[in-house]
């Protein structure tokens, strides 16, 4: 076999766009995927699954809740779980197909088997049958992802104590689920499940849910979870975890209070591990940091010639865009071009009802970096067209540098935040000032109207609400 | 071989002009009949076209003043027109084993315009900045709004260090009534927005210190008079259709205060000339400048021969001109030799003025706006269109009499426009 010009170790967003892109460029292009199915964590039991559960979670709750106040009449509004599981499998096929065939017309050669690294430019691949393949390659793309953390007090069973990917499978509804850690998964399969009648009570160990995020928006976005009938408890330390006759017994201290949960099933959703051991990266000399990830320079290289790193395997938000993005640049510059990732531009979101989605600085970060700034707020009950559509909760908050007007960060909650996001990531990513956002002229009605009259509020200058 | 670009003579009484813009860079290739560069003087703005083909080396930067025959640039005429290699992406060769780059980064483009951000659109408009002069952070070089604000603050400074102000006729100059402030111009450019300090054009300083010099130079003294229009209104009227349709143009106003200067020139004649150092000069033609506002400033285009040219020929004559003068056409013969003028500051509304000499003339004539008045015709109170006459004049030349004698023939000539040689 010919010597390959790139081969990239794992096929999720980071490595099968990577190969997409060596593709278009012409490079000779090979990926390895250890699973059956391309498309790693985010298509087959991560990001796009749990849309499909969330969407269809959502029309439910339409269905039951909402439909009246328009005028429909829905008469006992229920759910067949089977139905709706089936229809997140065919959504999860259709891309890994679509993954495949992109792989075909862009030329790429894919092995399926485990990877490893026996030396720079060469990867032995065990392929399904037992046999093993050699394979040379002039550059080494590891795109191998991440793992869910495991509680060393509560290790995965796959039955009870499970993570993301089980959580995504359950065919009944939990009677009480238990989730441990309030971050984007488990606040999202906490919604999911709690939307199918489950009763969920979410611990977290911080003295607030949705880390990362701006406080003021998380806030509110708990206040609205709440009342759709999750249970918080914030500031609460998980000790142990018991299995009895398939129940799960959790017990916690909140301050100097013992606590103690029961639960049918236990999420554990405490972060994500980088997944770089047994790849053969350590024999072949690359280096890692303390907390296993591989360490690269600005351009994805490690410190053997010849050997990349991408996406959640290195340091950065473990996000699918993140490492599309890597695999993008570490190729175009492999191909002699100037790829470049702006990590300031980069929005981090959650897709619970409503949605929460932020980029840049929040405004507690802007004050931690003494940064003079200013704030610009706009609530959805404002538009006219959240009014219409009777999607009333959530704000859209920027924070703008008091000086130049540049847009530091921008934060929206609201049903359709994820969307809403893109906007002001486009004119961070333009070094734009809230003015740029606030001249340039938005349709009406539509939810973006908020995202500019926001920015209007930086300079106090809205116009649908009185400007403080 | 290098040609060199010399500023060429561009009219008579022209030493020197200013290099306001280059529309090439050095290092351009250039054809040949290209405008290079914009002249301006105290009289006109003219572009200044290569005459060579081949690579421009401009010697002299915007703005500097030049003397007529100066070398202001070199162009390279063995030098062919530098091909602009297509981007090239040959993959397979591009592939580097070690991993290094081989590609530099993004050349910085220059902002266009066109797609300004709105912010920067808008600080751009109101500072009256140059885009392509301010150097962009912003993705690909772009500018942001912090770009365009901090244009907008350095600004003040650095003009400041490019042209020290010139003392004055005496007393502090402005410079240093600012910097006993305490020094804070910056602050004060545009902080408030309460004034905004910009530079004025080549042509509009030449005009300021042209006229200082007229104020300077001559004894300036103003006679005024008033002149009843009735009787040139009403052959106006009795005329119009007739003269416009035979001569294609409107028979106007300024035609008649032509022709009559020109009768009271003759009957007057050193208002027809200047001095210049110890000889007075005495003109036996009739060269009438007709002042006309432009955008950029006061332009005043000469009626060449006003005694030998009809009333038609005349209203032609000043409508071509008004034309190019909006259009920025004039040239400098258009504008040099001229023996009298005339301005008219009615058409702005102007009911009264002392027009300033148009150096080295002698005299100017000012007309102005017609007003229905009270005046007493054979011991009646009646209304009719009147309009102020003045006649500002060099004293040095021409005395008290002689001026107002001059004047009162110019009133009586448009009183009885039958003592003018109509030709209509």
């Amino acid at each position: 076999m010919d010597k390959f010009d790139v081969l990239i170790i794992g096929s999720g967003p980071g490595g099968y766009v990577a190969a997409i892109r060596a593709g278009q460029l012409g490079l000779k292009t090979a990926i390895v995927e250890k699973d059956k199915e391309l498309g790693g964590t985010c298509l087959n039991v991560g990001c796009i699954p749990s849309k499909a559960l969330l969407t269809s979670t959502d029309h439910f709750m339409f269905a039951k809740k909402e439909a009246e106040k328009h005028g429909i009449v829905i008469e006992n509004a229920h759910v067949d779980l089977n139905k709706m599981q089936q229809r997140k499998d065919k959504v999860v096929k259709t891309m890994n197909s679509g993954v495949r065939s992109l792989m075909k017309t862009n030329k790429v050669t894919t092995f399926e088997g485990l990877g490893t690294i026996t030396a720079p430019g060469k990867v032995s691949v065990k392929l399904a049958d037992g046999k093993t393949q050699e394979i040379e390659t002039k550059n080494i793309i590891i795109a191998t992802g991440s793992a869910a953390v495991e509680l060393p007090f509560a290790k995965f069973d796959g039955k009870t104590i499970v993570s993301s990917t089980e959580a995504l499978t359950f065919t009944e509804p939990p009677k009480k689920f238990l989730v441990i850690g309030a971050g984007a998964v488990g606040l999202e399969l906490g919604s999911v499940w709690n939307r199918l009648g489950s009763e969920v009570t979410i611990l977290e160990f911080l003295p607030r849910i949705a880390i990362g995020f701006d406080l003021e928006l998380s806030n509110l976005l708990q206040r609205s979870l709440t009342a759709q009938g999750i249970t918080f408890h914030l500031e609460t330390k998980v000790g142990a975890v018991k299995i009895d006759n398939g129940r799960a017994t959790a017990t916690a201290t909140k301050g100097n209070e013992e606590l103690k949960f029961e639960a049918d099933k236990v999420l554990v959703s405490v972060g994500r591990k980088p997944f770089s051991e047994g790849l053969g990266a350590e024999k072949a000399g690359v280096e890692f940091d303390e907390t296993k990830r591989i360490k690269v320079d600005e351009h994805f290289k490690t410190n053997i010639d010849g050997i990349y790193a991408i996406g959640d395997v290195i340091a950065g938000p473990m996000l699918a865009h993140k490492a599309s993005e890597e695999g993008i640049a570490c190729v175009e510059r492999i191909a002699g071009k100037d790829g470049h990732i702006n990590y300031d531009a980069i929005a981090g979101i959650i897709y619970t009802n409503p949605e929460l989605a932020g980029v840049g600085l929040t405004e507690d970060q802007a004050k931690e970096k003494k940064i003079d700034y200013h704030v610009g707020r706009f609530p959805f009950r404002a538009s006219g067209r959240a009014v219409a559509n009777d999607d009333l909760e959530g704000i859209v908050k920027f924070i703008a540098d008091a000086k130049t007007d540049r847009i530091l960060g921008a934060h929206i909650l609201q049903h359709a935040a994820s969307e809403l996001i893109a906007e002001a990531v486009s004119v961070i990513e333009f070094g734009g000032s809230s003015e740029d956002l606030a001249r340039t002229c938005h349709s009406h009605p539509t939810l973006s109207e908020a995202v500019k009259e926001a920015a209007m509020n930086v300079e106090k200058r809205a116009l649908h609400i009185i400007n403080r | 071989m290098s040609v060199e670009v010399k500023i060429p003579a561009v009219g008579e009484s022209i030493t020197s002009g200013i290099v306001s813009v280059w529309h090439k860079k050095s290092g351009d290739f250039v054809n040949a009949g290209d405008a290079l560069f914009t002249l301006e003087t105290d009289k006109v703005s003219t572009e200044i076209a290569a005459e060579t083909s081949g690579v421009l080396d401009a010697i002299v930067p915007e703005g500097q003043e030049v003397k007529i025959g100066e070398v202001v640039a070199t162009i390279d005429d063995s030098k062919k027109p530098i091909e602009t290699a297509p981007e090239k992406t040959s993959v397979g060769d591009a592939v580097s084993v070690s991993g290094k780059p081989t590609a530099s980064p993004t050349k910085e483009k220059p902002a266009d315009a066109k797609t300004l951000s709105p912010a920067v659109r808008r600080i751009v408009d109101e500072e009256h900045l140059q885009p392509e002069k301010i150097s962009g952070t912003g993705k690909s070089g772009r500018l942001t709004k912090a770009d365009a604000l901090a244009a907008a603050q350095n600004r003040g400074a650095a003009e400041e260090k490019v042209e020290p102000p010139s003392r004055g006729y005496g007393g502090p100059s402005i410079a240093e009534d600012r910097s006993a402030e305490g020094g804070n111009r910056r602050g004060e450019q545009s902080a408030d927005g309460r004034f905004v300090r910009k530079k004025m054009s080549p042509l509009r300083r030449k005009i300021a210190a042209q006229l200082v010099m007229a104020q300077h130079t001559a004894a300036i003294l103003t006679t005024f008079n008033e002149c009843d229009m009735s009787a040139v209104q009403e052959l106006r009227t009795k005329s119009q259709d007739a003269f416009t349709k035979k001569n294609g143009v409107k028979l106007g106003f300024m035609s008649f205060f032509i022709k009559a200067s020109v009768e009271a020139l003759r009957a007057v004649p050193v208002v027809n000339g200047r001095i210049e150092d110890e000889d007075f000069i005495q003109n036996n033609f009739y060269d009438i400048g007709v002042a006309v506002g432009t955008e950029r400033g006061l332009v005043v285009p000469i009626v060449r021969d006003a005694d030998k040219k009809s009333f038609a020929d005349l209203e032609r004559d000043i409508a071509d001109y008004a034309t190019k003068a909006r259009e920025g056409k004039l040239k400098i013969e258009d504008l040099t030799g001229g023996t009298f003028t005339i301005s008219n500051g009615g058409v702005y509304g102007s009911l009264l003025s002392t027009p300033i000499l148009n150096p080295p003339q002698s005299g100017i004539l000012g007309m102005h706006k017609i007003m229905p008045r009270p005046v007493a015709v054979d011991g009646k109170v009646e209304a009719r269109p009147m309009m102020y006459l003045a006649l500002s004049y060099d004293h040095r030349a021409i005395d008290g009499r002689e001026a107002v004698t001059f004047l009162i023939k110019v009133k009586e000539c448009i009183e009885d426009p039958k003592k003018l040689p109509l030709d209509f």
